[in-house]
Formats: structure tokens, sequence, C-alpha cells
């Protein structure tokens, strides 16, 4: 009896499962997406085979597979939102989206998922997108696989890769992300994680953070980008094992930081940046293992910072190593490598004997009058340099690192 | 005149003081190469070589050779020559034989450790250092007839171009510093061929650190073909201008 109760109770639960698979395409049941999703019901899948579709704007109000094999082709015409997701746990696999609509008004997506949760985008190509995927008040979404390509000209005609608003724990995962305003960019997400992505060539910033509490971006490539990487208004940010590469301009930075607190910087590899990374407002973050390497500045220190925690990091073949603003200092620096440091170690623990000033009279004096940078590595200023290091008046005194190490960390 | 500029050669060459300065910039490049773990900082260390020492070398060396050789002009003058060919062969056969001792000192070392444009650079850069200096040190020879007084001359002048002024400039920026000064400072810069050479291979080696707002307008200017090419123009009217000047004065100079 047990047992008959067993099998009848599965039958059940099977035919509840029961779902069908409604196949579009040329000689297929449908020809039209927005046909097959009217007549799909609750956890049917879509299976679009490969062609050239315009479906205008493709909504999706039940939680339907929506499949594509071949990578079908979805036309936005350059006048609609290709796909709009309005339900929960809806998956979008497997199409290829091309020219959305631009708008000034609206923020078109090439995929746009609104108030929904469980929501999974897969292994997409978008390409020519105003706002690739759009993130609104989406819950628990995972955004994974995606390639994304724009060929934006200005920063006002354009719109984000990957853009999440007022969401939570979502998942971003090996995108990969080009010629969009800002490869990524998150406003008010909550407690999310950003993994293996590729960001690159985007105007403005590879990853842009406002007000988002919480996050994690671990092991990001982010190269050639207007900005490089912003971090704003946030706290609780783990930066982890991440590559900022050659970032160049004036106001680029491998990552900047504007009033970020309580975060962890750890494991990341900063190259060829005009700065490696640049602080303002910046408070109680602690940087280990980083490493700081053919940077014009490795890192950019405001006075408006404090109780940030420098610790063993590599500082190699930087012009400059550390840059500030002012003579108030309130952060730590110990036992980091600085391939500048010429003490010496008398008892041989690998520690040097003399502290490390990293910021240099000849920095300084470039902070204050950037026109001098045309006596750059001149006599003069390697003089004013030597001298300063002996009696410092214009650099910080408590900017230097007293336990400088010998061989470089790792 | 080529029968000139050979003697001048042979005898220069005869005085081991070149030799010498040959042999010191082979081993420094050498050294420098060897010791820095990689060659692109080896380069700057060079680079400081080539700013200091080339000029001082160069300067002070024709100097001191155009007051010795005094009485042999003074015999050629008596012979049936032009005395603009004498002082020209001269300055080749000076100009010729330091250029060749650069080229072997710092030029081989440089084209074996790194043969690329910035290496190129350097190398036509420090030829055209050593140009300029004996140049301007036979317009200091010409101009004073005292022996003690234009070896001094030779001398402040080198510190005027190597270290003067640059905290001239440094001075003067922080005076102006409420103006734009970035688009004057590159014409500053031609006033010094030290600090037009230095920005010159700058421009190609610390790239990130000259990405910066300054940095840019440089590279705007220094970094394009035809900022190149204005640079030498300027730097080879470092070489002519002396040269022009110095041969009028010992055109009209009571020997």
């Amino acid at each position: 009896m047990k047992y008959l109760l067993f099998i009848f109770s599965l039958c059940v639960l099977v035919t509840n499962l029961q779902a069908t698979t409604r196949q579009v395409g040329k000689n297929k049941e449908y020809a039209t997406v927005t046909a097959a999703v009217k007549a799909a019901s609750t956890g049917d899948t879509v299976l679009v085979f490969a062609g050239l579709y315009r479906e205008k704007n493709l909504v999706i109000a039940k939680k339907i597979v929506l499949k594509g094999t071949g990578y079908p082709v979805l036309d936005g015409e350059k006048k609609y939102e290709v796909i709009s997701v309005k339900t929960d746990g809806v998956v979008v696999e497997g199409f290829r989206i091309i020219h959305s609509g631009v708008s000034s008004i609206e923020d078109m997506g090439g995929i746009k998922i609104y108030d929904s949760r469980d929501v999974v985008i897969r292994n997409n190509i978008l390409e020519d997108t105003f706002f690739g995927i759009y993130v609104q008040y989406g819950k628990h979404c995972i955004i994974e696989n995606n390639r994304i390509t724009a060929y934006a000209q200005e920063e006002q005609q354009s719109g984000n890769g990957i853009h999440c608003w007022k969401s939570d724990s979502l998942q971003i995962i090996g995108n990969t992300i080009s010629g969009q305003r800002d490869g990524i960019y998150f406003e008010f997400v909550t407690n999310s994680v950003i993994w293996r992505n590729n960001s690159f060539r985007n105007i403005r910033y590879g990853l842009h953070f406002m007000f988002s509490h919480n996050d994690a971006y671990i092991f990001n490539h982010f190269t050639h980008n207007g900005a490089g990487v912003a971090v704003m208004y946030s706290h609780g940010v783990k930066m982890y094992s991440n590559v900022f590469e050659e970032n160049w301009g004036d106001a680029a930075y491998g990552l900047l930081l504007k009033e970020i607190s309580d975060s962890y910087i750890d494991g990341n590899t900063f190259v060829k940046n005009t700065s490696g990374i640049y602080m303002e407002g910046a408070s109680r973050i602690h940087m280990q293992k980083n490493q700081f390497q053919n940077n014009g500045w490795g890192m950019k220190i405001q006075a408006s910072c404090m109780d940030i925690e420098v610790t063993k990091n590599n500082f190699i073949s930087n012009t400059f190593d550390v840059g500030t603003n002012g003579s108030l200092v309130l952060n730590t620096f110990n036992s980091n490598y600085w391939d500048k440091y010429d003490g010496y170690d008398l008892n041989k623990d690998k520690v040097g004997d003399v502290p490390y000033r990293p910021v240099s009279m000849y920095s300084m004096i470039v902070e204050k009058n950037p026109p001098a940078m045309l006596l750059f590595r001149s006599f003069i200023t390697t003089l004013l340099d030597k001298t300063e290091k002996v009696l410092p008046s214009l650099t910080p005194e408590g900017l230097k690192d007293s336990r400088p190490q010998m061989k470089r960390l790792f | 005149m080529k029968k000139i500029i050979k003697y001048v050669m042979a005898d220069i060459l005869r005085n081991r003081i070149v030799l010498v300065y040959l042999l010191f910039l082979l081993v420094a490049s050498f050294s420098v190469f060897s010791l820095e773990d990689n060659s692109s900082k080896g380069l700057l260390s060079l680079l400081n070589i080539i700013l200091l020492i080339v000029p001082l070398i160069s300067i002070i060396f024709s100097t001191i050779y155009v007051y010795n050789s005094a009485e042999f002009i003074e015999l050629l003058v008596s012979q049936p020559l032009k005395r603009k060919s004498i002082w020209i062969s001269l300055f080749i056969g000076l100009a010729g034989s330091l250029s060749i001792a650069f080229f072997i000192g710092v030029g081989i070392p440089v084209l074996l450790y790194e043969a690329n444009m910035v290496g190129f650079l350097m190398i036509g850069v420090g030829i055209l250092l050593s140009i300029i200096f004996v140049a301007i040190a036979m317009l200091a020879a010409v101009k004073t007839r005292d022996k003690a007084k234009g070896i001094g001359m030779a001398i402040l002048l080198w510190v005027y171009f190597s270290i003067l002024f640059d905290g001239l400039v440094l001075f003067l920026l922080f005076q102006f510093a409420d103006y734009p000064l970035e688009k004057a400072m590159v014409g500053v810069s031609a006033l010094n061929p030290i600090d037009l050479s230095r920005i010159l291979i700058l421009l190609q080696l610390d790239v990130s650190a000259m990405m910066g707002y300054t940095g840019a307008i440089f590279k705007d200017f220094f970094g394009t073909t035809t900022g190149m090419l204005i640079s030498l123009l300027v730097l080879l009217t470092w070489v002519s201008l002396p040269v022009w000047l110095s041969v009028r004065n010992f055109n009209r100079k009571d020997l």
C-alpha cells in the first residue's frame, strides 16, 4: 500500500512537471518566437533554431526556458528593447541579440530584467546594443558567459554592458564586455559577486560601483578602459585577484576609490596604468599582496584618506611609487617591497634597517605644478630628491615604510 | 680640407684622451646593462651618462684642444687656405672623433642589449649632443683669447645647460604657477639641447608617467613624426648656429 502510494505520488509529480518543448524556426511548429511564447505555459521550453527573427519587443511574462540553438539572431532594428523578462525563474540562453533601440528617455537593453528573481541569462552574444543586459530590481539572478560588444563613440550616446540597479544577490560570471560606456555598472546592488569577467576598451569605466555594499569582485580582467575601474560611495567591497592593465590618460586610474570604507584589496595586479590606485576619502581599507608594476604612479593617496593599511605589496618599476597631496598621513605602510629602496640590512633578517619614504620630492612638485614634468629625470630633480631624503621638508614626515623588504615578496 | 680633417683626427687619436673616453663609455655601458636586472632600466642609467658626461667631455676637451692647437692654426692661416675651411675642418675633425668614440663606446652596447626604437634614438641623440657641444666649445674658444677664461667659460656653459637651466625653469614654473604653462614649456625645452634630448627619449621610455595632462601635451608634440622632425631641426640649429657664429668670429679675428 505504501509502495503504491509512492508510485502514485510520483506519477502526479511527473505529470505536473511535464513540460513541452515548442520549436521555433523555418518549417517548425511556430514561425515566430512571440507566437511560441504566447502559446507556452509555465515550465515549457521554447527552442529557437538558427535564423533571423524580428520580434520587436519580446516580452516574457511566464516562467519558461527560452533557448536558442546555433545562435538565432534577434534583431531589435534599432528601435526596440529586444527581450524583456518580467517574471521569476526565466532562462534565456544561446541567442545572438543585435541592434537594440537607443533612447535617451528609456534605458533600452538587449535583455532587460524587471522585478524578477532567479532569472538566468547565459551564453548569449550581444552586439550593438544600447544597454547590454539590464537588471532592475533583480534578485538571485545569474548572468553567465555572455559576450557583449558595442561600438560606442561617445559617453552620452551609449549604455552600459551589464547594468544592475537596486538588485541583490546577483552572480555575474565569465562575461566578456567591450565598447560600452561602462563594462559593468552597479548601483544600489548588494551581496553580489562579479567573477572571471573580462572588460576592455570601454569608453568610461571597466567596472563602476555606486552605493553598492558588501559585493565582491574576483579574478576579473580590466584593460584599456577610458578611466579604469571606479568604486564609489560603497562599503564592504572585496576586490581579490583582479588585473588592472593599461588604463592610460590624465583622468585614468587602474582603480579609483572614492568614499570607500571597510574594504579589502588583495592579490590584485596593476600594470602600466597612469595611476595604479587613486584614493580619495577612503577609510579602513586593507591592501595586501598586490603587485604594482610599470605604473606612472603606483598609488595616489590623497590626504583625505585614513586607516588604510598597505602591507606586503610589491612596487616594481613604477615611475613614482606613492603620491599624495598634503602632509597629513593617517595611513600605515608596512613590510612592502620597493624596488627603489636603497637601504641596507645588517642583521640579515630580510628587512631593511632604514625606513623607506615612498613619496619623492619631485612627485610632490609635479602634484603641485604639473608642467614641472618637463624636468622629469633631470639632474636637478635627482639632486632635490637626494637632499629631501636626508632632510624631509616638503614630503610628509609620517609617510614611510618602517619595515621595507629586501627581497621581492612573490 | 680633407687633409686637415685627417691630420686633426690623427692628432686627437695620438693624444689618447679620446681613447680613454671611449673606454670609459664602453665599460660604463656594459656594466650598466649587466648590473641592472632589466635592460630598460639600464637605458635609464645610461641616459644620465649621456646627458651629463657626454656634453661635459665634449665641451672641455674641444675647448682645450682648440687652445692647444693655436700655433698649428696660425701655421695653417699663413698657408693659401680659406679661414672658413680651416675652422670647419677643425670642427669636423673634433666632432667626428668624439662622435665615433661615442658610437663605439655607447652605441655598440646599446645595439647589443636594446636594439629598438629607444636605443636608436638614444644613439642618435648622443651623437648630436657630442656635436652640439663641440660647436659651443669652439664658439667659446674663438670668443676669448685668454685660455683660462675660455676653459672657465666652457665649464660654466656646461653647468648652465645641465643644472642651472633646469633650476631656472623650476623657479619660473613656481613663479607663474597660476598660468597655463604647458604649451610654453614645449617652447622652453627647445632652448636647451640637453632638455630636448631628455624629453625625446623619455617619451619613448616612461610612457605611463608621461601620460598625464602635461605628458599628453608633450606627447602630442614630440611623439608625432612632425614633432620629432622639428626637434631634430632644433637640435641641428644648435649645431649650425654656434658653428656659423664661430666661423664669422674666426674670419674677423686678429690672430
